[in-house]
């Protein structure tokens, strides 16, 4: 090696004490080495130990982990021989670290300037006008506006895109050696990351600080890393440049990430209805919000006006961003939140706005599922319980016939037959995803409402649940009105796509040639923010400014 | 995946559902073990008292510990013995139905506050704040003294005092509960409000009410006994374990057994309980 190396970890190994006193290992033997000025991505699913390497970097492990063996040279100073107290003092000035959640790692109650600089008083550097004056000039270089009076405001006061790119000058201010980014894009809308991706970038092109990225968004990395480590239960799968990583992968893991990645365009199933039957799904001139009623509409109004239809054997797409109203269209469709003007009809009959007025029947045919699937399941009951309620509730089943039932379901679901004697926290969280899905087929229904069913999935495990989601409606015609953040998710199940924006349908497209075939600024804003699997992607991308101004909340 | 998780349907009905984790520890086994030790005396001890605990039967106040006397002589020379024996039925007895019904009530309104909310939850609530307003010991006192005191008066009225505050606990956890999409989804279905409460919320608040069951348990033992010394709980010639210990209080200074034991024996209770509920399965505790 012809430089030497700023960081080098050798036969690393961190061990945990599980809830049963069990002790397991959770990184087996992990070496590696960044050179200074070098930004090295850590990839992988949740599991995978990728926060417990990058926090190991630091010399901290978790509550209940532990650095077994192995050593962690990061400059001259090896972590891992080295007292607490000492390893204090390196944090901030030589590593420091930026959190997936910064609305989590300010304090509400301090100005943002107050906290930006506290390094320096940590590390007793004098003269604090210098620290303001350096941190300044960091908010400048994150492209942040107003960077002289932005450090005056409280956290509250700034929006989720610019609190990232305070917590990363909060990580900057110190001049460490080292920058550890632990998925500080992931809870961020896609106009949204893009700006905070190109901030970062910039700050790092420009120092020779090297960073280590830890993400599970390989389309991420391929713009801000100059190398990936593919990690896998704790071991290097793959190490390689970005460029070889994204279009030459060897490893068969890493290839499995890719083809996750790459949405299998979706074929409309053949309907036997005839042109006549109403279809499946109208929605007619839709408003609901939620609060106080005054003068018939509510203090908050979400959904403004929507109307669209769903034909019988095809899947209907909503794209937005948080707090576009996406969430609130289906919890209206389904009556949990009653509309205040317009009509939700189902093959034709209109349903009555509140839960309580709809038949069995009409709940019947429509059911949800929600995107956390550890809430949506209750704790308290084992599996058998919660698939075999819908088919008692709705049809009536009981004892060994609903045994039956419940088998079928959970083979229909792809999962073993035993699994019904558990309790949900047994299962994982795409067995437990599948289940939730159980219990909406358990109803017999026609549509079912996905409310960002795969968001909180890993890559391979979201890929597995849309092929079955596919599957089902091959066998049993059924209708998805697909909700997600992930264009490329819909883009793989959907037929039509909705793309709404502060509570209103902008467009309807076909979700086949959605990207090129946006009109609406919005939609067009939306579609090329999805970072793209190509390491040039964020350099060559042009966005019309005055977009950017319109629709993205930066 | 699809190929891990493929089920292999033979002989799979024969498996037995998992129903292991419902096993205490040892210190939650010493409590249960006390408190049906207590409970025994309760039913069957009055029998097995040597001596009637309401007759004098020592010419000796505050007499030490002696065979004929095993726990001395009170301060008018009664067998202490026999009269702890008697105490166990009032204090066990009254406690155990008091904040049973005042925990079932308080949990079960708490939990249909949550789930209807609005005006329902409201008025409910503001009612029994006001009611909570009011002092327990002041409340009990206008209450005895209007109907009179006898048993079922006695444990009405420490359910109704302790109700309130149970209701609150229950309901701030239920509200909690009722936001989670589990919920959501068996109202979507059209689920009514028994069932929703009944399956959904219960099983998953089950935990801190019943921890919550053992505090007030403790209180109302209290309470019972602060009754007793105004002359409103258990009418001499019986008495519950605190009002022993209140009426033999001047035999302190002569360290007279008299106030020891009953201090002793509401001590074991009171642990006992609490050691119970800190170390109830985990299958229950969890569940919050």
């Amino acid at each position: 090696m012809t430089k030497q190396s700023l960081v080098s970890v050798r036969d690393l190994h961190i061990g945990a004490i599980t809830d049963s006193g069990r002790e397991v290992e959770i990184i087996k033997g992990v070496n590696f080495e960044i050179a200074p000025g070098e930004i090295v991505a850590l990839i992988g699913e949740s599991g995978s130990g990728k926060t417990t390497i990058a926090l190991s970097l630091m010399g901290h492990a978790r509550p209940g982990c532990s650095i077994h063996a192995g050593t962690i040279r990061l400059g001259e100073h090896d972590v891992t021989a080295m007292s607490e107290r000492r390893r204090a003092d390196i944090r901030g000035t030589e590593v420091s670290y930026v959190p997936q959640s910064a609305a989590a790692a300010f304090n509400p109650s301090k100005r943002i300037m107050d906290q930006v600089i506290e390094v320096t008083a940590i590390h007793n550097l004098p003269n604090r006008s210098g620290a303001e004056a350096r941190a300044v000039e960091l908010f400048r270089a994150l492209a942040l506006p107003s960077p002289e009076t932005i450090g005056q405001r409280y956290p509250h006061q700034v929006s989720g895109g610019q609190l990232q790119r305070l917590s990363a000058a909060m990580a900057l201010i110190g001049d460490p050696k080292l920058v550890i980014f632990d998925e500080p894009t992931t809870a961020l809308d896609v106009t949204t990351q893009i700006e905070v991706l190109r901030a970062f970038r910039s700050v790092m092109e420009k120092s020779d600080m090297a960073g280590v990225y830890v993400t599970h968004d390989l389309a991420v990395v391929a713009q801000i890393a100059d190398r990936i480590i593919v990690l896998k239960g704790g071991e290097i799968q793959e190490e390689g440049t970005t460029e070889q990583i994204v279009n030459a992968p060897r490893h068969p893991y890493t290839k499995e990430l890719l083809a996750a990645f790459d949405p299998v365009p979706h074929e409309a199933i053949a309907t036997a209805d005839g042109p006549d039957r109403a279809p499946l799904l109208e929605v007619d001139r839709l408003s609901a919000g939620y609060g106080s009623m005054r003068g018939g509409e509510p203090t908050a109004k979400i959904l403004d006006d929507i109307s669209f239809t769903l034909e019988r054997g095809r899947n209907l797409g909503v794209v937005g961003e948080s707090g576009s109203g996406k969430s609130t269209l289906a919890r209206a469709i389904a009556g949990i939140l009653p509309p205040y003007r317009g009509e939700v009809l189902v093959n034709g009959v209109a349903l009555p706005a509140s839960l309580g007025q709809r038949s069995k029947e009409q709940l019947r045919q429509a059911q949800i599922v929600f995107q956390l699937a550890d809430t949506a399941l209750n704790p308290a009951q084992p599996i058998e319980t919660i698939l075999g309620r819908p088919l008692t509730f709705y049809h009536g089943i009981k004892g060994r016939a609903r045994e039956k039932r419940v088998i079928e379901l959970l083979d229909m679901v792809q999962l073993p037959a035993a699994l019904r004697h558990r309790l949900p926290m047994e299962l994982s969280g795409g067995q437990k995803q599948r289940v939730n899905l159980a219990r909406a087929l358990g109803a017999e229904p026609q549509l079912i409402l996905c409310d960002e069913i795969t968001s909180a999935l890993d890559t391979v495990v979201a890929a597995a649940i849309l092929e079955l989601l596919k599957e089902l409606q091959r066998e049993l015609s059924l209708s998805y009105m697909f909700i997600s953040h992930d264009l490329s998710t819909v883009e793989a199940i959907c037929d039509d796509v909705l793309v709404m924006y502060k509570g209103e349908i902008v467009e309807r497209l076909p979700a086949a040639t959605m990207s090129t075939e946006a009109q609406h600024p919005y939609s067009k804003l939306l579609v090329s923010s999805v970072p793209k699997l190509d390491t040039g992607w964020l350099a060559g991308l042009e966005q019309d400014p005055e977009l950017i101004a319109r629709f993205a909340n930066r | 995946m699809k190929a891990v998780s493929r089920p292999s349907r033979s002989g799979d009905p024969a498996t037995p559902p998992r129903r292991a984790g419902y096993s205490f520890n040892w210190v939650g086994r010493i409590g249960l073990g006390v408190i049906l030790f207590w409970g025994l005396v309760a039913i069957f001890g009055p029998a097995l008292a040597p001596y009637p605990p309401g007759e004098i039967v020592d010419w000796d106040y505050f007499s030490p510990m002696s065979a004929d006397y095993w726990l001395g002589t009170d301060y008018l020379g009664r067998d202490m013995f026999s009269r702890i024996l008697m105490g166990a039925r009032y204090t066990v007895g009254i406690a155990l139905v008091a904040v049973t019904l005042a925990c079932t009530g308080g949990v079960v309104l708490g939990m249909v506050a949550a789930v209807i909310g609005g005006w329902f939850d409201m008025i409910l609530s503001r009612l029994l704040d006001a009611f909570n307003g009011i002092p327990s010991l002041l409340f009990g006192l206008v209450a005895v003294a209007a109907v009179g005191s006898s048993i079922p008066v006695l444990v009405l009225t420490l359910a109704a005092i302790y109700l309130p505050g149970s209701y609150r606990f229950a309901r701030a956890l239920a509200v909690n509960i009722n936001t989670m999409d589990f919920v959501t989804v068996a109202r979507a279905r059209g689920e009514g409000t028994p069932y929703l409460i009944a399956r959904e919320i219960f099983p998953n608040i089950l935990g801190p009410v019943l921890a919550d069951l053992g505090l007030r348990f403790v209180f109302i033992v209290l309470v019972l006994s602060g009754l007793s010394f105004l002359g409103l709980g258990v009418q001499p010639p019986n008495a519950d374990w605190g009002a022993l210990v209140r009426e033999n209080i001047e035999g302190l200074s002569l360290g007279a057994p008299a106030v020891i034991f009953p201090s002793i024996t509401i001590a074991t209770l009171t642990i006992s309980v609490n050691m119970f509920i800190d170390n109830l399965p985990t299958k229950i505790r969890d569940r919050s």
